[in-house]
């Protein structure tokens, strides 16, 4: 899960990591009054969305009392920038800074390490930097055992470039950053810019955290942090019920057991797609290895609620669960729908028992259900069906 | 021949009274692995009761420790059936006992514990090989079982298969059980894995049973790109590969924790185009994959 700036600024403070002080608006009235709170002097007005760029986008702003901090506010609030509508605002406190810099550190999956870098340039776009003058940006691999002490955080520092005195200032926060990326179960952890005030301060001025949501069990907190506004509903429905799905732009319902084998099963229907007026896969829904009935009657139900949807494709293996359990499960998970069951279905069974999974669906002979040997052809029909409407 | 597991390979299973441990150990034995016993701290000293695939109850005994079970079975293989929070110190403790063989299965670890068990997996020298976590495991079809693959799908025969996804492992096992197998191995979905598609290649290229190998990569990180590369200067044996995701949009995790195109890296294209750079024939769709395969070696 990726997080809001000021969600990150949150984590941040409460690490002991320096940042500035900052209100989250919705509305311009509540941006005034955070700016009055903030004590009434020059603020910053932040577009919350979890997209770069939004300063050249217009979505960051200063104003120099509580009544300009409302209108700019007012200015930023609903801006879309790159497809992501501002819905919150972040005030922050104007900072007098003398230098930007540049830190993260993040999970490198090639390594299977960490890997912190760092450079005396921040403030712009990091991949042009590392494009353009690498040598300015430190890289140090961390150690997932040791992390980021005060031993590595000298030598993070001394890569970047850094001269002592400011190094010796930089490297406290680093670790600081470090206790965020761990305590937090990060993937992520990125500050830019980090900057130094005139008065010699190193702030962390913008934050960008990555949560990884395996960790979910340990984080009991980080619930509070998802952006239910920002889900789509379905994906939302699919959650509750624990399926793994995933919403996309198409016509052809996929259900399918195992990750590899659903995207996969989403790339061969795309292929059939194009000979049929270009349908393509509506979703990703992984129902994992069981399969039961209750399991595909919740599946079949969360794409049956997408509009777009016109026929579905279960495309199951019979590994550990055999073809016959698999096709008990979608008999009985046609008649938990029953009448709400309105589009064809297309299903492909194979692995082990297919012949008596084949033979329950044959005897089932259920109006909406067509089967196929392959999943190749399994997808063409689907696609066939759905081109048809 | 096979890779990393074999007839002779003698496992145990930490976690063995859970739920999972106690189906896929019964399963395993149904596919005639010899597994041998397995671990649980609070269960020590007792047994579990099982069949194994000539009929005949077998009784397994449940130790204190990895360490513990080594010493009294000999065993060289643990598979890792533990729930999520509890994974790394089971990992840790295998790795400690330098077992020659861990297979950890679990799905939802944490990213930074599987970075941790594979930093300390390196401090130990690596006298522990890891397969997963977040994989289905490891076959020598008709000699071992380490995981929970079927075993009745596929039959002993001359193609290595190395996967990042668990049912496409089984989908290939299937599509192409008239050639059969020397070894399967799903490597798993996760970011941080043991076992990489570079390290099953080396082995296979090496195994004198294995005559052509089926790699099936996915979407999100480069292990596939550097697949390639270690293709085009170490594999002589013919290579047929997968790759799964092309219609999997920017951003969105599917399924896998590591399953995730992230700007321009990790689209399923790029790692076709990195393999097809190194001769490998890539197919289209897993049957399409399969049959290049028969071509190859018709």
């Amino acid at each position: 899960m990726d997080l809001f700036e000021y969600q990150a600024r949150d984590l941040f403070e409460k690490h002991g990591v320096p940042v500035l002080k900052a209100k989250v608006a919705t509305t311009p009235a509540e941006a005034k009054k955070a700016a009055e709170d903030l004590g009434g002097g020059t603020v910053v007005v932040k577009s919350q969305v979890k997209i770069g760029g939004r300063g050249k986008a217009g979505g960051v702003k200063i104003a120099k009392n509580p009544d300009e901090a409302e209108a700019r506010a007012d200015e930023i609030l609903g801006l879309d920038i790159k497809g992501h509508v501002t819905e919150k605002v972040m005030i922050a406190e104007g900072a007098d800074i003398a230098e930007e810099y540049y830190f993260s550190v993040l999970l490198d999956r090639s390594n299977r390490t960490y890997l912190a870098m760092c450079s005396k340039e921040g403030g712009v776009e990091i991949e042009q930097l590392a494009e353009e003058r690498p040598e300015a940006l430190g890289k140090v691999p961390v150690n997932a055992i040791d992390g980021i002490d005060a031993a590595k955080a000298e030598e993070i520092a001394a890569a970047a470039g850094f001269d002592a005195e400011t190094a010796a200032k930089v490297a406290p926060v680093l670790t600081k950053l470090w206790t965020v990326f761990e305590e937090e179960d990060a993937t992520l952890v990125e500050v830019n810019p980090l900057v130094k005030t005139g008065a010699g301060e190193i702030i962390a001025l913008d934050g960008k955290v990555s949560l990884d949501d395996n960790a979910d069990f340990r984080q009991p907190e980080h619930a509070e942090l998802v952006d239910i506004s920002a889900e789509d509903p379905l994906e939302l429905k699919a959650k509750k019920l624990d399926l793994n799905y995933v919403k996309l732009d198409g016509q052809v319902g996929i259900i399918g057991n195992g990750a590899g084998l659903v995207m996969s099963t989403l790339d061969v229907v795309a292929y059939a797609g194009e000979k049929h007026g270009g349908v393509k896969p509506a979703n990703f829904l992984d129902i994992g290895g069981g399969a039961s009935a209750e399991v595909m009657a919740n599946g079949l139900d969360v794409i049956l609620g997408d509009d777009q949807v016109e026929s579905v494709f279960v495309n199951v293996f019979g590994g550990i669960t055999a073809c016959d359990e698999v096709a008990n499960g979608i008999v009985k998970a046609l008649e938990i729908l029953g009448d709400s069951a309105t589009k064809p279905l297309v299903v492909r069974l194979d692995g082990n028992n297919v012949e008596e999974g084949r033979k329950i669906l044959a005897d089932a002979d259920h109006a909406l259900v067509t089967l196929t040997d392959t999943m190749d052809g399994g997808a063409d029909k689907a696609a066939e069906l759905a081109a048809a409407k | 021949m096979s890779i990393f597991l074999n007839s002779d390979s003698k496992i145990i299973v930490q976690g063995i009274t859970g739920g999972e441990g106690t189906k896929h150990t019964a399963r395993m034995l149904a596919a005639g692995s010899n597994v041998v016993g397995g671990v649980n701290a609070r269960k020590a000293g007792s047994t579990v009761k099982h069949t194994d695939k000539d009929g005949n109850e077998v009784e397994l005994p449940v130790f204190a420790s990895v360490s513990e079970a080594m010493e009294a079975t000999g065993a060289d293989v643990s598979v890792a059936f533990v729930p999520p929070a509890f994974s790394k110190d089971a990992a840790i403790e295998a790795i400690d006992a330098k077992i020659g063989l861990l297979v950890i299965i679990t799905e939802g670890i944490p990213v930074q514990d599987s970075a941790e068990v594979w930093a300390r997996a390196q401090a130990a020298g690596n006298a522990t090989r890891i397969i997963g976590p977040n994989c289905p495991g490891i076959i020598s079809p008709e000699q071992s079982l380490a995981g929970i693959i079927p075993a009745n799908i596929t039959k002993k025969g001359k193609l290595g298969l190395v996967s990042k996804s668990g049912t496409l492992t089984y989908q290939m096992m299937y599509e192409l059980r008239d050639l059969g197998f020397s070894t399967a191995i799903g490597i798993g979905g996760d970011p941080v894995i043991g076992t990489t598609h570079i390290d099953a290649l080396e082995a296979f290229e090496k195994d004198p049973e294995t005559e052509a190998i089926v790699m099936i990569g996915e979407i999100g990180g480069d292990a596939e790109e550097r697949a390639a590369d270690y293709i085009k200067e170490h594999v002589t044996k013919p290579v047929v590969g997968y790759v799964a995701g092309f219609t999997a949009p920017e951003g969105k995790t599917m399924g896998h924790a590591g399953a995730i195109v992230s700007g321009s890296s990790g689209t399923a294209q790029a790692k076709k185009e990195a393999l097809e750079a190194a001769g490998v024939k890539v197919g289209k769709t897993p049957t399409e994959t399969a049959e290049l395969m028969r071509e190859l070696l018709s």
